[in-house]
């Protein structure tokens, strides 16, 4: 398959370019919601316009009435959203929970499915329990009891979690911590008993919760998959969400490196502009070529995890990796060539850097992930 | 079966018949490569037997049209060949400056009779060229050259030093860049070819930090050339040498992403890898070097399309020179004092250490990094006064 969008694609990229440049812009979503403190971080409106539009349904099976789309396409709206720095439960909801309860029972799908659907509900995903993402070690554990599982422990830095309706746990069903079977993923209402949140606002203006499992019982019908053997489907949440951030990091990154470039183009000093300046262009054209291979191995990893190649995780780590250096320069460039304004809260470009920082921690930063280019590797 | 799948077996079918064994080895070293020409020595008789073979089916060049002695394959045929030659680990036939550098450049400003003269002996291995492009006082200023061909009726007398010419001590030709007209820069420039055996021609290699020599300077002490050696038109050999160079561009950039999902470190690793950091800093170019690979796939994608900017060769020749570079950093650490050794029969002749010696020019030839930089900011990114 060619590394670029099909003619299909490209339409969904014109369609998602237009609406969250219209609708998603700095002004009325991040900045408004954050000047409100709001609890949420997002708005819920622009949630119900993402649904009207088919993208809260874009990987979900036409025949649960999603659109049944793929990675690629997914990652077409997800670099929209990081251009304009939208705040969004997309990728929590969409791309991660969506993918877990897509692969879940037929009574799952039905009672999740529609809500996200309609842009009623917000989903969440509790994999990690520590700062760092240490996906390998689960240590909450889920016991039988009764008709279903007790589940306690604790979980990290829930992007969304209390926003969320209903919260996507990973938690251990047989075996020590580090292994690496015996995980279940499990559905758990926000509702339910033993089940209690703690709000941490980031750096990036979103909401984040500290999860208490305290022996929250739920039913069997909450296991998402198969008992015991969820680590296969916990990793493919992984990609999805890995995938999905890389692509809002390469968004992210142009939105920085446009508003860069059109600022060297615009500042006058010394009598010139500063664009004019070779110890500029030289970096920003770095710049553009760090930007253009991030594209290029976030497209292929796109690719092949759609295709369900069997490389596709070792592609996934390099785009979460390279999209992560990329952007990170692509905002420290950003804010250096600013100058001093690029230093006060009026201007934009120092939210690029806010919001890169957290995306790139988010499902593992560079290290976590050539860390694992290494081990895949076999080295 | 599709017509692909057709051309696939037949592909193959001919490729076990006709392909020695020695032939589906990787190549060691640049004595394994076959480069054609007059001087050339096979060698062996399987080197000679295969280019013979490949040349009689046009296999040499697939994709140049058979009148030119390639096989006339579509992109997509094309591609087949590539997947099966890769498939059984054969050597290209026939590398030559002739195939990736005047062919394009002939096959897009030659008249007929040239394309069907040069591109044929080309194609066959019959002749080897060089390219006359630096000169002592124009490196990155290329366009700045002074060797001047004055015009003589039916001929120029060519005078002049070139530097930088790629084994001219083993070409039999010469494809050159001439100033034809000292009163204009860009259009005073024409494209000649001619015999490296023509009366005044000289040459002298250039010994490099690697040990070896495969540059040359070149000496032209009224050199004469028939005007019907010109490609192009009379002062218009630098669009001929701009869209020539691009192809150059290209064809450095790919050597950045060859090891197509094999990873640098899983090689360091063969020879122990203790080191912590020197593991971090392998996964890091790791990282670095499989998103290029992906790149390398996107750009060639694009370029059949279409889509490429005109000016992204230039990017491809910076992110992978400079990619390069840092692999065979990476490759000394990881080979430590083994890696040293200059002319040792188990270091096969030092190969380790020359290959990176000889990656710094990477950077250099064909249009520094720093250039490439300038044509990003001035061509992609519309930069003032770049």
């Amino acid at each position: 398959m060619a590394l670029y969008h099909t003619e299909d694609q490209a339409m969904l990229a014109d369609t998602a370019r237009q609406f969250m440049s219209d609708e998603g812009t700095i002004a009325k979503q991040l900045r408004h919601w954050r000047d409100k403190q709001c609890k949420d971080g997002f708005g819920h409106a622009l949630w119900k316009q993402f649904a009207e539009l088919g993208f809260t349904g874009i990987l979900v099976a036409e025949a649960d009435g999603g659109l049944g789309m793929g990675h690629v396409e997914a990652g077409i709206v997800l670099e929209e959203i990081g251009r304009n720095l939208t705040p969004s439960p997309f990728l929590t909801s969409s791309v991660m929970a969506a993918t877990a309860i897509g692969a879940g029972s037929a009574d799952l799908r039905g009672r999740y499915l529609p809500g996200l659907l309609a842009g009623d509900s917000v989903f969440a995903v509790a994999i990690d329990e520590g700062p760092k993402h240490r996906p390998e070690r689960i240590a909450t554990r889920a016991e039988r009891a009764g008709n279903g599982f007790r589940i306690t422990g604790g979980k990290a830095f829930v992007v969304h979690g209390g926003s969320a309706d209903m919260l996507v746990v990973a938690a251990r069903t047989a075996g020590a911590d580090d292994d690496n079977d015996g995980i279940t993923l499990f559905a758990v209402p926000k509702d339910a008993a033993g089940l209690s949140q703690d709000a941490v606002r980031l750096v990036d203006s979103s909401m984040a919760t500290h999860v208490k499992l305290d022996g929250v019982q739920v039913d069997a019908d909450a296991v998402i998959g198969e008992v015991d053997a969820g680590r296969e489907l916990l990793n493919r949440v992984l990609n999805a969400g890995r995938v999905g951030a890389a692509a809002e990091s390469v968004g992210v990154a142009g939105g920085a490196f446009d508003m860069t470039t059109t600022y060297l183009k615009q500042r006058k000093q010394f009598g010139q502009l500063i664009g004019e300046f070779q110890a500029l262009q030289h970096r920003a054209a770095h710049l553009y070529s760090e930007l253009e291979i991030a594209r290029a191995s976030v497209i292929k990893a796109q690719q092949m995890l759609d295709a369900g190649s069997d490389k596709a995780e070792l592609m996934v780590s390099v785009a979460k990796a390279k999209a992560g250096k990329a952007a990170s320069l692509a905002v420290k460039e950003g804010v250096q060539m600013h100058g001093g304004i690029g230093m006060t809260d009026e201007y934009d470009i120092g939210l690029y850097m806010k919001r890169d920082r957290a995306l790139s921690e988010f499902m593992g930063d560079m290290y976590y992930h050539a860390e694992r280019v290494a081990q895949l590797s076999g080295y | 079966m599709s017509d692909l799948e057709a051309f696939r077996a037949e592909i193959r079918a001919w490729l076990e018949e006709n392909c020695p064994p020695e032939m589906r080895q990787p190549a060691r070293s640049d004595d394994d490569i076959c480069w054609g020409g007059r001087k050339f020595q096979f060698k062996n008789e399987a080197q000679k037997l295969w280019l013979d073979r490949c040349a009689a089916k046009g296999y040499t060049v697939p994709d140049w049209p058979k009148p030119y002695g390639g096989a006339g394959m579509s992109p997509a045929e094309a591609k087949i060949w590539r997947e099966e030659m890769n498939r059984i680990g054969a050597r290209p036939p026939l590398s030559s400056f002739g195939i990736w550098m005047l062919g394009p450049a002939l096959l897009k400003f030659g008249t007929e009779e040239q394309k069907v003269h040069y591109l044929n002996q080309i194609a066959r291995g019959e002749i080897r060229w060089c390219q006359g492009y630096s000169e002592p006082g124009s490196g990155s200023d290329l366009v700045s050259l002074q060797t001047y061909g004055e015009d003589k009726g039916d001929h120029w007398v060519v005078n002049g030093q070139k530097i930088w010419t790629s084994y001219a001590d083993k070409a039999d030709w010469i494809f050159c860049l001439v100033r034809t007209d000292k009163t204009n820069k860009y259009q005073g420039i024409s494209f000649l070819l001619f015999d490296m055996e023509s009366p005044g021609v000289s040459t002298k290699p250039i010994l490099l930090i690697s040990g070896n020599s495969p540059f040359c300077e070149t000496f032209f002490d009224n050199v004469k050339v028939p005007k019907h050696q010109i490609v192009g038109e009379l002062n218009r050999g630098w669009d001929v040498a701009k869209y020539l160079l691009g192809h150059e561009r290209e064809m450095i950039s790919g050597a950045g992403g060859n090891d197509r999902l094999n990873t640098i470190g899983a090689f360091a690793k063969r020879n122990g890898l203790e080191d912590p950091l020197l593991r971090a800093e392998l996964a890091m170019f790791d990282v670095d070097a499989l998103a290029f690979s992906a790149m390398g796939e996107k750009f060639l994608d694009e370029i059949k399309v279409g889509k490429a900017h005109p000016a992204q060769p230039n990017m491809m020749k910076y992110a992978g020179t400079e990619l390069n570079k840092r692999r065979h950093e990476l490759l000394m650490a990881a080979g430590g004092s083994a890696a040293l050794e200059w002319d040792s029969e188990a270091s096969g002749g030092g190969s380790k250490a020359r290959t990176w010696l000889r990656t710094k020019a990477n950077s250099i030839e064909g249009g520094t990094s720093e250039v490439m930089l300038n044509v990003i900011s001035k061509r992609i990114l519309d930069l003032p006064g770049a």
